[in-house]
Order: C-alpha cells, then sequence, then structure tokens
C-alpha cells in the first residue's frame, strides 16, 4: 500500500495520460478504421486495393516500429512539428485502425447482399447504403471484437513510454530510481489496468444487451 | 529527397531502437589536446580464494565464471564496443579489479549489460554477483541492495550544443527541452524542482537517443550525472559541451545482494587498496581521464 500512496503523484497524473492517450486513438481510430473498411468493400477498385495495402503494411508491422518512425523519423521529414504526446496518438490510431477495420468488414460481410441489392432497387447511392443499412447493422453484430481490439489498444499504450510519454508504462522505471520495490509497483500498475479493462467490459456487456439481435 | 530522408530517417530510428546505433570507438575518442598517454593497468589475479559465507561467491565458484553488471551504452564508464563485444570504461575496469582480488581473471568474467530501472532485481535475484554501473548510493536503495562505495563522487549536469550559450545552468532550463532516461533521478529532479516546463521534458529509454534529438536541435539539453555526459562530450567535442555546474551528488557505489556482509567487506578491501596503492587513479587516467577533467579520490563509507 505504501507503493502506491507514497507514489500518488507518479500513479495519478501517469494513468491519466494512459487514459487521454487510449481515448484520443480510440475515436481516431474508429473512425478511421470505419473508413477503411467502407473502402475495402466500396465499388472503386482503387479504393479498395489502397485499403486491402494499408492493412497489409500496417497489421504486419510491429507497433514499436510504427511508434520509431513517428518520433524519430517523422521529424526528419519537417511536414508538420508532432509533441510526442500527439505523435503517440498517431501512432496507436494508425495501427489500430487497421484491426478495426478488419473487425467492421466482417461485420459488413454479416449483412446478408440482398439487403444492399434491395437499397439499390430503391435507388439508394452506396453512400447511402452503407451509412443507412450495411453499417448499422454491422456494428452491432461485431460488439465483442471490437471492443477486444480496444482493450488490445489501452495496454498498447505502455509502449508510449519507451517514446518520451509519461504514461502507466513508466511508472516501474520512476519506482525503482526512487528505490521502491518493483514488484509491488507492477502489481499495483496491473490493478489498475484491470479496472481500465472491467470499465471495457461492462460497456461491451450493456452495448451487446441494447443492441443484441433476434434472429 | 524527402524519401531518402525518410529511408534514412528509418534505418536510424530502427538502429537507435535496438541500441546498435553507436558510432565511433568512444575509447580512443580523447581530445586531441589530451597528452597523457595513460594505459590500463593490469591486476594480479588472485589466488585460493575463498569468502565464506557469502552465497553469491559460492555460486561464483561452483559455476567458474563471475557474472557482472555493467552498463553498455556509456562512453567512458561502461560501453561494449559493438564490433568487438568487447566492454570498456572506468566501470568495467573497477569491475575487473575487483573480480581480480575475488580471484576471476579477464576470461572467467561474464558481463551482463543491466539497465538502470532493472539493477535492484537482477541483483536481488542473483543474475548478477555484484554490479559497477552509474550506481548512485542512497538511503531507499539501501533497503534493497548493499553498497561498497563510493568508489567515485559524481553529480548531475547538464549537456548542451557548444554554440548554445542560453543554458548556464539548472535556473536557465525554462523553456528549453531538456531529454534524459525514461523515470531516471535526473528526470525526476527536473520534474519535481519545475526546472522547466512538464512539456519540455523528453525521455527516453537510452542516453544515446537523447544526445541524437540534442544533435538534430529537437531538445536543448541533456541531464543526468556528468560522468556519463563528459564521455559523450569526448565523443563530439566539437559539437558538445558541459555545463559544468553540478547541482546534486552521486555518490557512485558497487551494488550487491543485501546483507552479503563477508562479500563486501572482501570488496571493500579491494577497491580501498586500488585507492591507497594508485591503481584507481591509473584507471581514470586511462577512461574518464582522457576528457581533459581531474577527478579527487572519495573516501569510502564503510557500514
Amino acid at each position: 500500500m505504501d507503493v502506491l500512496l507514497d507514489n500518488l503523484n507518479i500513479f495519478g497524473p501517469f494513468f491519466l495520460t494512459t487514459i487521454e492517450l487510449f481515448a484520443l486513438a480510440a475515436v481516431g481510430s474508429l473512425i478511421l478504421g470505419t473508413i477503411l473498411a467502407m473502402m475495402r468493400v466500396s465499388p472503386v477498385p482503387v479504393f479498395r486495393a489502397a485499403g486491402t495495402t494499408y492493412v497489409m503494411v500496417v497489421r504486419n508491422t510491429p507497433l514499436t516500429l510504427v511508434f520509431a518512425f513517428f518520433v524519430f523519423a517523422y521529424p526528419l521529414l519537417k511536414i508538420v512539428e508532432l509533441s510526442y504526446f500527439t505523435a503517440a496518438v498517431v501512432s496507436l490510431t494508425v495501427y489500430t485502425s487497421a484491426f478495426i477495420c478488419e473487425v467492421v468488414r466482417s461485420g459488413i460481410n454479416t449483412v446478408p447482399i440482398g439487403q444492399a441489392e434491395a437499397g439499390r432497387a430503391l435507388g439508394l447511392g452506396f453512400g447511402q447504403i452503407i451509412g443507412q443499412i450495411v453499417l448499422p447493422q454491422a456494428l452491432r453484430s461485431v460488439v465483442p471484437p471490437l471492443i477486444s481490439t480496444l482493450i488490445a489498444l489501452l495496454k498498447n499504450t505502455t509502449i508510449a513510454a519507451g517514446f518520451s510519454v509519461a504514461e502507466a508504462g513508466a511508472i516501474r522505471q520512476y519506482l525503482s530510481e526512487r528505490g521502491y520495490n518493483q514488484f509491488i509497483g507492477l502489481l499495483w500498475v496491473a490493478f489498475g489496468f484491470i479496472i481500465l479493462v472491467s470499465v471495457l467490459s461492462f460497456v461491451q456487456r450493456s452495448l451487446e444487451k441494447r443492441w443484441s439481435v433476434s434472429r | 529527397m524527402r524519401i531518402r530522408t525518410l529511408a534514412v530517417g528509418l534505418l536510424v530510428g530502427g538502429l537507435a531502437l535496438t541500441a546498435c546505433g553507436k558510432e565511433g570507438t568512444p575509447d580512443t575518442a580523447a581530445p586531441g589536446g589530451a597528452t597523457n598517454a595513460a594505459t590500463l593497468p593490469t591486476y594480479t589475479v588472485a589466488q585460493n580464494v575463498d569468502v565464506a559465507g557469502s552465497p553469491a561467491f559460492a555460486k561464483a565458484k561452483s559455476a567458474g565464471k563471475l557474472t557482472l553488471g555493467v552498463k553498455d551504452d556509456q562512453p567512458g564508464l561502461g560501453l561494449k564496443d559493438p564490433t568487438t563485444g568487447k566492454y570498456s570504461g572506468f566501470d568495467v575496469e573497477i569491475a575487473k579489479m575487483v573480480a581480480a582480488s575475488l580471484g576471476f581473471g579477464e576470461d572467467k568474467i561474464d558481463y551482463k549489460p543491466v539497465p538502470s530501472a532493472n539493477r535492484e532485481q537482477a541483483i536481488s535475484n542473483g543474475d548478477v554477483s555484484y554490479y559497477v554501473g552509474t550506481y548512485t548510493i542512497t538511503d531507499k536503495r539501501k533497503t534493497q541492495v548493499s553498497f561498497v562505495g563510493p568508489y567515485f563522487e559524481a553529480g548531475q549536469d547538464l549537456l548542451v550544443r557548444k554554440d548554445d550559450a542560453s543554458i548556464t545552468g539548472p535556473d536557465t532550463l525554462k523553456g528549453k527541452k531538456v531529454c534524459s532516461v525514461t523515470g531516471s533521478t535526473p528526470i525526476q529532479r527536473v520534474r519535481d524542482q519545475n526546472l522547466t516546463e512538464p512539456a519540455n521534458i523528453v525521455e527516453f529509454q537510452g542516453y544515446s537517443q537523447c544526445v541524437d534529438k540534442l544533435l538534430t536541435k529537437e531538445v536543448d539539453a541533456v541531464t543526468t550525472d556528468d560522468a556519463i555526459l563528459k564521455g559523450f562530450a569526448a565523443q563530439d567535442p566539437d559539437t558538445l559541451r558541459v555545463v559544468g555546474k553540478t547541482f546534486s551528488k552521486e555518490p557512485y557505489g558497487i551494488g550487491l545482494g543485501k546483507d552479503d556482509t563477508a562479500l563486501r567487506a572482501k570488496i571493500n578491501d579491494a577497491v580501498q587498496k586500488a585507492l591507497d596503492d594508485g591503481t584507481w587513479q591509473k584507471i581514470y587516467d586511462a577512461t574518464l581521464g582522457k576528457s581533459g577533467s581531474t577527478a579527487t579520490k572519495p573516501t569510502l563509507v564503510k557500514y
């Protein structure tokens, strides 16, 4: 208990940064991932190819490398200067959206093709079919894998500790330098993550209940 | 052009990440002005040594090899040459000297690089017999490990670009980007004492990444113990300089298993002997002394 109480000025702000990283990257990757999924099922071959390439490249790149790119290589290009926090959000978003894209795409595949055909018969365009008919049905069927991906994102935020973002992943180093027992410190960090993940699990359960489809 | 910069950047990033991005051979990087052709002393390996009641020594004896914890990324103190795999520096020499007094020659030493945050764990797990690597003696740490020392007195200082005259000490850091290793004591001090704004604190896994960022002007100062900074300044004397205004006391000690009193007494004697017979001075002159700075001998605190 001492390890936690003596170091609240570390645990508090660092976990807060973790939550901020997660929230921003989660919103970003849900948006980007959905757009990518739409690209992958779109009738335009160029969009399909672009979406497929993105997923293939990013999903096969270790997250650490994505971080290293945005923190060490990207500044040399001198396009827009990113703070380390922003760079971390961008890396996490870029990486996670590839996984979100695949989850959403699998959801789209669960919607019977007849629905899209019916929409087309009514004279709806691609955007309307996707936005009003397919996606609402697709998303509700993929809540569990979507939340799993977000949980993975939450835990992936700890990589940012190696790239100059003071968040939960860096707590161990701080405690060690202060001379506290690292094992106990790590147990508290793990406990913090359990709480955060339980919140996500709770969201998953309530969404599943509310959106459950009777087939 | 952009693509080439990108490719180079990626390569550098990747290398820095795997900590292979070391350039030059720092042990020969003495500035031209240093005239002393100091050579490293040789250590006589003691015969038939026995340290009764020391678990760490018994373990090393039965293995026939001594595993020593060191740093591998600090020029002048503990540095691993990426091509030859040999370790060099002040801390490494101290470790070697102590090993000789315990009856282990160079061929019977296994170096194990241990980063700062893992030191207590490596020592208490028995992964290393003892640890020599810029290890500051603190009361809090004494509750987890035992120390022999100080064998060197360092202090927190700042490394800046040579043409940057705006940083003259810790009070001039406001608005400047300051870099050090994640969670290290120096960067915690900067954070706690508000020496610069929290947004300007940059933390990486190793000092070399910080120095890279200093050279590309993404940070304005690297802060840690002066001994470490001098090593980096000696590598690149035309572009980097150490401010030279220490604002903390960092007595370095040899870390070993808590309450391993037998081994501690033995190492204490070895270090005391090296201080008395001039070996310590020779080691200093051949390693850290090459940067042109002098050091005063510390006085061992035996507890």
